[in-house]
């Protein structure tokens, strides 16, 4: 489980890694990386402000 | 850098180097560490504080205002101007930052106070031993270190891991945060006004900002709340804006980014550990404004470190006395603010309408929120009914 992160379009604000209830979400610097805890639960991709995060069924 | 401090603080926001500088300038060993290679870039802030504010920690500096506001006006969303917080008797107007060199600036303080500081060096974890927080992993380079401290602050912004580490669950609903974009525009007549436009036609529980940073720039943004993202997003709505009410705008910068608007949230210190700005959730859930509050909080948990250290007690028994500190005066101020946003999150731009024409023939343009808030309940207790506890 886990998310897709479109890094062309990704703002890399932190405001997902904020939202994340099990904190499967870390901005290093320019980019954010998605670790093996992800519920997929989608509350990131929901928040987003420019949408760049896609929930992987 | 050394293995060992008296505190670590990670971040170098404002908050983080207020806390840096406080610290070391009452003697204490400290390490101001920050991810990015460089500080205050990218920018994720609309750059808008009060003069007044501002000038209790730091002399304004030409070299980091971008322009001065006389003060602001909110429009309904029929488009009548409610002028508010103008200069002369509040004395509250204020500046549009350059944030990029603004938190550069903060940072070189907290160096020349003594504070060592780190760029590219983000923590990774905290170093733990029976309960207590006892420093951090970090990464510098690629490369990974142990850095032990009595304390560790965690001003690491609106994506804190830190609190998180340390057992403190600081993660936010939807509802709880807003989610914003916002441009840098050219070739606009930017006025001399903050300028807050309110209504569901803009943004679903939010406003669009216009804060001047200059004769034709400004920064142009607006917020939407978590809750109602998803089928719209805040880049969408803010590009519908500039097409339809500033069609002749020109972008020089995009910034995007989340406003945590919980509210005080339960929990802020715990053995050796301490969280201060948007980590410890401190932005106000109204204007969403977080530099002052923050910047107020690092200064109370770079006193209490002091303290602490003289003391020789880092544990919640001594730090608490930062929760105590921020909780009765930043606090205060978030539970009211939190009250007026849920209620206006849910007015309609009829009811919000309604509001504005009830203040015709008032001046307000001197007048503080709180005072204009009363006001507005004495003049329509029906819409306000709900903030009635605010005046008593
Ligand atoms: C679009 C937008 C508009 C805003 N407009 C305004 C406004 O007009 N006025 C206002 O007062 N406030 C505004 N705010 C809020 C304001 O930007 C924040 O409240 C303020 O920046 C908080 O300061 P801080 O020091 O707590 O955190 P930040 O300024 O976010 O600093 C946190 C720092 O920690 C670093 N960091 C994070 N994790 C780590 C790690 N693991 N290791 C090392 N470093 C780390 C980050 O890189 C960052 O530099 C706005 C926010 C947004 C998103
Ligand atoms: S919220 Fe969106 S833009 Fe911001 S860091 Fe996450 S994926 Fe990138
Ligand atoms: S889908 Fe949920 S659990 Fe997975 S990264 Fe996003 S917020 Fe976290």
């Amino acid at each position: 489980m886990t998310v897709n992160v479109n890094r062309y379009k990704c703002g890399y604000c932190g405001a997902c890694v904020g939202v994340c209830p099990v904190g499967a979400l870390e901005l290093v610097e320019t980019w954010i990386e998605v670790n093996n805890t992800c519920t997929n639960c989608g509350v990131c991709a929901k928040i987003c402000p420019v949408g760049a995060l896609v929930v992987v069924k | 850098m050394k293995n060992r401090y008296d505190v670590i603080v990670v971040g170098a926001g404002p908050a983080g180097s207020i806390t840096a500088k406080t610290a070391a300038s009452g003697g204490l060993d400290v390490l101001l560490i920050e991810k990015r290679q460089e500080i205050g870039d990218p920018v994720r802030c609309a750059e808008g504080v009060g003069k007044e504010d501002l000038k209790k920690h730091i002399e304004p500096d030409p070299r980091w205002i971008a322009a001065e506001v006389k003060g602001s006006k909110i429009l309904s969303p029929d488009g009548t101007e409610i002028k508010m917080s103008e200069e002369a008797s509040s004395g509250k107007a204020g500046y549009t930052l350059e944030r990029k060199v603004f938190d550069r600036a903060l940072a070189q303080q907290a160096a020349m106070a003594g504070a060592e500081v780190m760029v590219k060096t983000r923590a990774t974890g905290l170093l733990r031993s029976n309960g207590k927080v006892t420093g951090i992993n970090a990464m510098y380079m690629g490369e990974t270190h142990e850095i032990k401290a009595n304390i560790v602050i965690g001003a690491d912004g609106v994506e804190s891991k830190v609190g998180r580490w340390g057992g403190i669950d600081t993660s936010l609903k939807p509802v709880d945060i807003d989610t914003c974009a916002q441009f840098l525009v050219s070739n606009i007549d930017a006025g001399e006004y903050s300028m807050f436009y309110l209504g569901e036609k803009y943004t679903p529980g939010g406003y669009v900002w216009i804060f001047p940073k200059g004769k034709h720039t400004a920064n142009v943004g607006l917020g939407l709340l978590g809750s109602k993202s998803g089928n719209v997003r805040a880049i969408t709505l803010l590009e519908n804006f500039l097409k339809n009410y500033m069609p002749h705008a020109k972008i020089l910068e995009m910034v995007v980014g989340g406003v945590p608007v919980s509210g005080p949230i339960k929990q802020t210190v715990t053995d050796g550990l301490m969280l201060v700005g948007d980590a410890a959730r401190q932005s106000d859930p109204l204007t969403g404004g977080g530099i002052i509050n923050g910047m107020n909080a690092g200064k109370m948990a770079g006193e209490v470190c002091i303290k602490a250290k003289e003391i020789g007690d880092y544990s919640v028994k001594t730090l608490k006395e930062y929760e105590d500190k921020w909780r009765a005066t930043i606090g205060i101020e978030l539970s009211k603010s939190l009250k007026v946003k849920n209620l206006l999150v849910k007015l309609t731009d009829e009811q919000l309408n309604q509001l504005a024409h009830s203040l015709k023939g008032v001046d307000t343009s001197k007048m503080a929120l709180p005072v204009l808030l009363l006001i507005l309940f004495k003049k329509n207790p029906k819409i306000l009914w709900e903030l009635r506890t605010l005046f008593v």
